[in-house]
């Protein structure tokens, strides 16, 4: 059923599509992120209830997505690896985990950061912040694992396993976390609280969701054709393509596989 | 079955040998515990309002440290690389290993609960929930525990790194154990938690066993 | 055209080629064993012998190639019970638990690898153990404890069997028993993978020698 998508499977065509796709993406990425922020955190009417403070949704909203689209897409990409044997599937896994683990970061700070105007206190241990720590810790999991092993594909292997599992585990985790905290805390300020949100607001926060996602692609691609060229060393396209780029004096160029 | 009970057998006998495998979790287990009272104070009403928690952040902790032996020796030997390479074996194999794992580590933990109910001054109702909560929990424990021995067999740094990973999977069951007691303790019900409990139990015991699986043959591959 | 060379053949592997920590081990090997035979795979310390031979046991996979039980691909982890079946690996660990008696260890491979219910007793007099059945593994000699692994073959019913340097800690006496072991099993029609530093060619005038280059 899948047979089209074997040749994409191969690490030399791969290398070379996230080679073209990466400049494409990385550009609009930056033109969304910069437009959304600009037009969020500069043209948008502030708050009537929280003032100013509220625009760090601009950046905590994207992340906080992204960190939880990440990791879902890591463990499609684990579970690829597992049931079908293929390599750069397995790559994936460890290309995307430490942006998970950064994006995931970027949610936790910005949530103290709005924290500590709305609510008094920079932690509070509210279950949408209690849960995305937890995932902080499942990313590390998983990037700790990836280097513990002296055999780098029996690392990448384990990852991608743990990967899988604690996709399992994760709605597991944040439901257990949203009932311990509806048991424990009073009603917490739920942040939105009003029904919808004004469409000024609204555009310049899709905006900057759009520009995350394509930072997140752009960035894997990025990373993906390290862990390629690393993986695949010693095979003779590679050996090719660092010759050529010896010859020209230069890092490898996107089209510099294609010219042979 | 013929295997499973070999294998059970297998393990009897090694932990007959290796007493310390079971005796040393179970006295870190008593340690921890007396640690907190002496931590924070003994005052009985703090002792019983902290003591669900506690008994549980200890239960695991001490499962945990029996953990990294699981498959340790086996792989070491040679053993597990003959069992991977004969593939029919190894699911009977790691389900008395993890059967085993809860008797030598959970069964004790059950028995001398009354001890500890009568050490955190918890009332019969209060006990009745921790064993009730420990008979349903402590199986999801060693199952977890089986998997990230697994996962971390080969791996240079097993024993901290095992922790690492296994550690955040243990919140739902943390959360919910300790509620089962926490009610307990207030005179309220708690079958709900206790049915959470055995949900996550039907759960883990249908799937982690695979995972154990994948896990033992990509550690020998 | 491959199909029509695989079937004669018990197992065979096409290009296996394997790379461990950035360095290629072998590249381009091709292995065929028909039934009856014994291949010899030799070569220098490090020059992926043990690598090899798990991949032939379907424990690790190739980094390319495939490896043909019968004519089937093994590399797919799909349930291959059939060869997992007739196979007998016994790598460089010996597998023998050294808390446990021989005879303890014994009786787990027996439920574990499916081995013929012969008398135990028996197989380890042979094998010059008589005596020490009933003392815990580790406090059996090198040599001893090799025998109490190898005592599996002595009781399996495995057509293949793959054993990485059975021959080490061995004394003179146990090899001519070994060996003797080996040619009934060829003549049972079976086949033997091994790897070893002894001198395998004259005793076994049915096995062909692969030799790995040991490269950077």
């Amino acid at each position: 059923m899948f047979k089209w998508l074997d040749p994409y499977a191969k690490p030399e065509t791969l290398y070379r599509i996230c080679g073209l796709w990466f400049p494409w993406l990385m550009t609009l990425a930056v033109l969304t992120l910069l437009l959304g922020t600009v037009w969020g955190l500069g043209f948008t009417p502030a708050d009537y209830q929280q003032g100013d403070s509220y625009r760090i949704i601009h950046i905590h909203v994207p992340a906080a997505i992204w960190s939880m689209g990440a990791y879902s897409s890591m463990a499609i990409a684990a579970f690829i690896a597992l049931v079908w044997q293929i390599k750069v599937a397995q790559w994936a896994v460890g290309a995307i985990a430490p942006i998970g683990a950064v994006y995931t970061l970027i949610a936790l700070l910005t949530g103290m950061a709005w924290g500590k105007p709305m609510w008094g206190t920079w932690w509070v241990w509210d279950a949408r912040l209690t849960s995305e720590l937890i995932l902080l810790f499942l990313y590390l999991g998983v990037i700790a694992l990836s280097g513990a092993f002296a055999d780098r594909q029996m690392g990448a292997k384990a990852s991608a396993l743990l990967a899988v599992v604690g996709v399992v585990n994760l709605p597991i985790i944040h439901f257990s976390v949203e009932w311990w905290n509806t048991l424990h805390q009073g009603a917490t300020i739920t942040k939105f609280a009003k029904p919808s949100i004004d469409p000024s607001m609204l555009w310049p926060l899709l905006l900057s969701i759009l520009g995350f996602a394509l930072l997140l692609a752009a960035l894997t691609c990025l990373r993906l054709r390290t862990a390629i060229l690393l993986n695949e060393q010693h095979r003779p396209w590679v050996r090719a393509l660092a010759q050529q780029s010896d010859q020209k004096g230069n890092v490898p160029q996107t089209n510099a596989g294609r010219t042979v | 079955m013929v295997m499973f009970k070999a294998a059970f057998v297998r393990e009897w006998r090694l932990l007959a040998r290796q007493k310390a495998d079971w005796l040393n979790p179970l006295m870190f287990f008593v340690i921890v515990l007396t640690l907190f009272p002496l931590g924070i104070g003994a005052k009985p009403n703090l002792l019983a309002e902290i003591a669900p928690g506690i008994i549980w952040i200890a239960a695991l902790l001490s499962v945990l440290l029996g953990a990294e032996r699981l498959f340790k020796e086996d792989f070491r030997q040679g053993t597990l690389e003959q069992l991977v390479a004969a593939d029919e074996p190894l699911f009977a194999y790691v389900l008395a290993k993890i059967t085993s794992s809860w008797c030598s580590t959970a069964l004790p933990l059950l028995f001398i609960s009354p001890l500890i109910a009568l050490l955190l001054g918890l009332n019969a109702a209060a006990w009745q929930a921790i064993v009730l909560s420990l008979l349903l929990g402590t199986p999801l424990l060693n199952l977890l525990a089986a998997l990230g021995a697994a996962l971390t067999l080969s791996a240079d740094k097993g024993g901290i790194l095992l922790a690492l990973l296994i550690l955040p999977l243990y919140i739902p069951l943390l959360i919910f154990a300790s509620a089962a007691v926490d009610n307990a303790t207030l005179g309220l019900d708690y079958s709900a938690q206790l049915a959470v409990l055995a949900a996550m139990l039907c759960l883990a015991a249908a799937l982690v066993p695979l995972a154990v699986l994948k896990a033992l043959r990509l550690n020998v591959g | 055209m491959a199909v029509f060379l695989v079937t004669t053949s018990l197992l065979s592997a096409f290009a296996l080629s394997c790379v461990r920590q950035d360095r290629v081990l072998f590249d381009a090997v091709d292995v065929t064993l028909a039934a009856g035979e014994l291949l010899h795979i030799s070569g220098k310390n490090g020059a992926g012998k043990s690598s090899l031979l798990r991949i032939l046991a379907g424990l690790a996979m190739p980094d390319e190639g495939e490896v043909l039980w019968c004519g089937e691909p093994l590399s797919h982890r799909q349930p291959h019970s059939d060869f997992a079946q007739s196979l007998c690996f016994i790598g460089h660990l010996s597998g023998v638990q050294p808390q446990l008696t021989a005879l303890e260890n014994l009786e787990f491979w027996q439920a574990a690898f499916q081995l013929k219910q012969a008398d135990p007793y028996a197989v380890l007099a042979t094998l010059g153990l008589a005596g020490l059945e009933d003392i815990p593994c580790q406090m059996l000699s090198a040599g001893q404890q090799r025998r109490v692994s190898l005592a599996r073959l002595w009781l399996t019913q495995a057509k293949l069997w793959i054993l990485d340097e059975p021959f080490t800690a061995l004394d003179q006496s146990a090899i001519k028993l070994l060996q003797q072991q080996f040619k009934q099993h060829l003549e049972q029609g079976g086949a033997i993978i091994l790897t070893t530093h002894q001198a395998m060619e004259q005793q076994f005038p049915q096995s062909r020698t692969l030799e790995l280059v040991y490269r950077w």
